[in-house]
């Protein structure tokens, strides 16, 4: 079971700017342990940010994303109270979802 | 950027100049421009970049963790650590960070944060303390302290370090630590002094906070616990100074001994009054 | 006296106690520092506890650095003379060995620490307290720039006998710069074998050698 995400949604002018920190090895394939074998490839391919249940951004990621990767963005017209959920699914199959409102 | 034939430097170059101060404004819009570019050194370069790393610091994961455990119910005696005294009295988090390392009366020492952590770890939840501090960094329990001890700094951020010396376990562990500061051994026979004992020196590019005195000791101090981007993890003082010692070719010390929490206190009563900037984020 | 007043010393000597509990001696605190010491570590890897066994001469210049005095110049003699006997000319008679391997030594900061497998080879982390060549910008200010050390010098042809005393100091130096200024901060390459003379050799090309970019 991953850890949480820590999720900040603040709105100002009409829009909101989302913050998310998520938790992750992002293990890119390419590094090699002690004893020289390759370390398999661990890390988040698709991200969706939701507004009340509609999406409004995807997201392809690939071994380049660091390790505990940070997104920011913006979405327009949000307000607070409004939820936002991050979902992140990485190459194992492994999916969290997490939620927070629009302050 | 030439006023003689750019469009879109129209609104630049006024209608009429003659060429020659066409020219001369070219040339010193070139020169500001090239002044601007060679004042720009690594160091600059390196401290815009801590800039940008500020905002999503993945230590705030180890943050939430660490509240977490700290309210969950776990061990061999099922309780939470909200009982555990860290020298402000049963409970009491807020500002406990900036106090820390002092005396405590129920173990008759002087204790760092995670050294007392360990302690709270034993009485109220039944962990096995010694155990504990021989599990190594990175692994099952450390894992859980390092968080938990982010947490517990989080608590103080912003507040200024104020240790107390009034005990005098509390002025002897500052002699020590400061004899220790200043041991050579190993085979380079370096000690913290060669790095750490002078103003505006660094070892390749990363500059080196003199722990001796203000600002250099509250800034080096009071980062720790940091997350470690170039290896992303979470080091608390213990794991700092461990790093410190390998790369000093010392032999290993010892989780929670003696020699780190002295070095705590020579640190921490150098950094008085500096503010506590942990948990911070580092290269 | 009466009772009130008896309560009174009582509580006021028992404050006093608390208070005034002295303070070791500074003999005693070296003392407490040593002990500590030896309880506070353990053996890893390669790294043995006798690396912090004590040492008179580290105990004297760190002593000094603490305190801001200065050695007294008989002992800090003393401690260079000690430093000095350790230091041989090379034994294949040459002082110069390749810059561009010397460069490598320069780069490496591997060896000796207890992550390192014993009998690896170790590196001279030179760049990590000094600037050497002019292209490698990631370099340390806690020992003075070394560019242009041969040109600076004079020394136009290492194997020259205007050369022999900066080549023979830069080998000692390299060796052991305790010889030469007892409490220096720079450690002791060749005396603590971390260093071979091989590399020592390849350390000195990369500073002395007219061809080595540090003199270019």
């Amino acid at each position: 079971m991953s850890d949480p995400m820590r999720i900040r949604a603040q709105a100002a002018g009409g829009n909101a700017t989302i913050r998310v920190l998520m938790s992750h090895e992002m293990e890119s394939g390419q590094r090699k342990d002690g004893n020289g074998k390759i370390i398999p490839a661990w890390h988040i391919q698709d991200v969706t940010a939701s507004l009340n249940g509609k999406p409004v951004m995807t997201a392809e990621w690939g071994p380049a994303v660091s390790k505990n990767p940070f997104l920011q963005f913006t979405i327009k017209g949000a307000k607070a109270g409004d939820k936002v959920a991050i979902t992140w699914k990485d190459n194992r199959g492994e999916s969290r979802t997490d939620e927070a409102a629009v302050t | 950027m030439s006023c003689l034939n750019s469009q879109a430097t129209a609104m630049m170059c006024p209608r009429g100049m003659t060429a020659r101060i066409q020219i001369a404004l070219t040339v010193t819009l070139f020169a500001w421009a090239g002044a601007a570019m060679a004042q720009k050194s690594s160091a600059d370069s390196i401290a815009e970049y801590r800039t940008m790393l500020q905002d999503g610091n993945p230590a705030d994961l180890f943050e939430a963790k660490g509240e977490d455990l700290w309210k969950q119910k776990r061990g061999p005696k099922n309780a939470s650590l909200e009982q555990c005294d860290l020298g402000k009295g049963p409970g009491v988090v807020k500002g406990a960070w900036v106090e820390l390392p002092r005396y405590f009366a129920d173990t008759g020492r002087v204790q760092d944060m995670e050294s007392r952590l360990l302690t709270c770890m034993q009485t109220l939840q039944g962990f096995n303390a010694e155990a504990l501090a021989k599990t190594p960094f990175g692994k099952d329990e450390q894992n859980n302290v390092t968080a938990i001890a982010t947490w517990i700094s989080a608590e103080s951020k912003g507040m200024t370090f104020n240790l107390s010396q009034s005990h005098v376990e509390e002025r002897k562990m500052y002699e020590v630590g400061k004899r220790l500061f200043y041991l050579r051994g190993g085979s380079h026979d370096f000690a913290c002094a060669t790095c750490h004992a002078q103003d505006d020196k660094r070892i390749r590019l990363q500059d080196l906070p003199n722990l001796t005195k203000q600002p250099g000791a509250a800034n080096g101090f009071g980062a720790w616990p940091a997350y470690r981007v170039s290896n992303g993890q979470m080091w608390g003082m213990q794991l700092r100074l461990n790093d410190c010692y390998r790369q000093q070719r010392f032999p290993y010390p010892l989780f929670g001994s003696e020699a780190t929490i002295a070095l705590g206190v020579y640190m921490g009563v150098n950094g008085k009054g500096g503010d506590a900037t942990a948990p911070a984020i580092k290269r | 006296m009466n009772r009130i007043d008896a309560l009174i010393v009582a509580v006021a000597t028992t404050l006093l106690a608390a208070c005034s509990t002295p303070m070791p001696s500074g003999a005693e605190l070296d003392k407490l520092t040593q002990d500590i010491l030896a309880r506070s570590f353990r053996a890893e890897g390669q790294a043995k506890l006798e690396r912090i066994s004590p040492d008179e001469d580290n105990r004297l210049c760190a002593e000094s650095d603490q305190t801001g005095v200065a050695l007294d110049a008989k002992v800090a003699q003393a401690i260079e003379a000690r430093n000095m006997a350790t230091i041989q000319p090379p034994k294949d008679g040459k002082f110069l060995g390749d810059w561009k391997q010397g460069e490598a030594i320069a780069q490496s900061g591997a060896g000796k620490t207890w992550t390192d497998k014993e009998g690896s080879v170790n590196g001279g982390n030179c760049y990590n307290c000094h600037q050497i060549s002019q292209e490698e910008l990631s370099y340390g200010t806690l020992g003075p720039s070394l560019y242009n050390y041969g040109k600076l010098r004079g020394v136009a042809n290492p194997n020259s006998v205007e050369s022999k005393p900066i080549v023979e100091y830069t080998w000692g130096k390299l060796h052991n710069a305790r010889a030469y200024n007892a409490c220096s901060n720079m450690p002791r390459f060749g005396h603590k074998g971390i260093l071979t003379e091989v590399q020592i050799q390849h350390v000195m090309a990369l500073l002395l050698d007219p061809a080595s970019p540090v003199n270019k």
